[in-house]
């Protein structure tokens, strides 16, 4: 039997390494993974902070993010969740959008909001937190 | 060269029989929860913008951040919020499970039917019990 030669000249290794001529490959799709499996944890710690009555109101939110045990995580959570949405969208206009400019505008239009809120939102947090020290 | 060269006119050689098209199926579970998750992914990413808004006007003056949480506590934010918990809720499911699958886990059709049915169970109850503890969240 032949082997999958007669459709280029790439090699089986090469193939089976899958990086593509751009040499990324799957990183794409390993991001994605990789987003999803820390947003596991910081997810359901978040969920489960923000049930505590102590810190619901103005005050005590902002003196539970002015503690590093609570800005740290809620910065990870922030940055985490916005590579997860970018890299997610990514996956969705690639396979319904067709015509390659306007996949090419929508998706990195979407990157940039989500960096931009992203960066945002750490700012806040920092303020809050280094705003607080007394 | 071989049967499977590709024609330089990027035409089908031959007529091949098309595969049915999405809409002639019947709705199963596995293609519902399939497509949700990709719905409740897009809610998520709207809902960023809630949790920049939160956060934002919590940096800011307390008049700002009771003006945020008044507009939660209206209708209509307390569908967004509503909907953004089940999306979570769901999508975080729907992803665990999705996560089995990458690791090769749970792929026989009564598995992927347990899996299913597991997913939409947690969801609710989920969704259910983070409700019902965060109603004292906007007194």
């Amino acid at each position: 039997m032949m082997s999958g030669h007669e459709k280029g000249l790439r090699t089986p290794l090469k193939r089976v390494r899958g990086l593509g001529s751009a040499k990324e490959g799957v990183s794409h799709w390993w991001q994605t993974r990789l987003t999803s499996i820390a947003l596991v944890p910081l997810t359901l710690w978040f969920v489960v902070s923000c049930l505590g009555i102590e810190h619901t109101d103005y005050t005590g939110a902002r003196l539970w993010i002015a503690s590093p045990l609570h800005a740290l995580p809620l910065i990870l959570l922030t940055v985490i969740m916005f590579m997860h949405a970018a890299s997610g969208m990514q996956a969705v206009f690639e396979d319904y959008i067709h015509k390659e400019g306007r996949k090419l505008l929508v998706i990195y239009t979407v990157k940039a909001l989500c960096f931009g809120l992203c960066a945002v939102s750490v700012f806040a947090i920092l303020r809050i937190a280094f705003g607080n020290q007394s | 060269m071989s049967e499977t060269s590709v024609s330089v006119t990027n035409k089908p050689r031959k007529q091949r029989p098309l595969s049915p098209h999405l809409q002639i199926y019947k709705p199963q579970l596995t293609t519902i929860l399939s497509i949700s998750h990709r719905v409740s992914g897009i809610l998520l990413t709207l809902g960023l913008v809630l949790f920049t808004g939160w956060i934002v006007t919590l940096a800011g003056p307390q008049d700002s951040f009771d003006a945020f949480q008044a507009f939660l506590g209206s209708i209509g934010g307390q569908i967004l919020l509503f909907g953004c918990l089940s999306a979570l809720c769901f999508h975080t499911a729907t992803g665990v499970r999705h996560l089995f699958w990458d690791a090769g886990v749970g792929y026989s059709i009564p598995a992927t039917y347990r899996s299913g049915y597991a997913v939409l169970g947690f969801s609710v109850l989920a969704t259910a019990v983070v409700w019902i503890l965060g109603m004292n969240w906007l007194s």
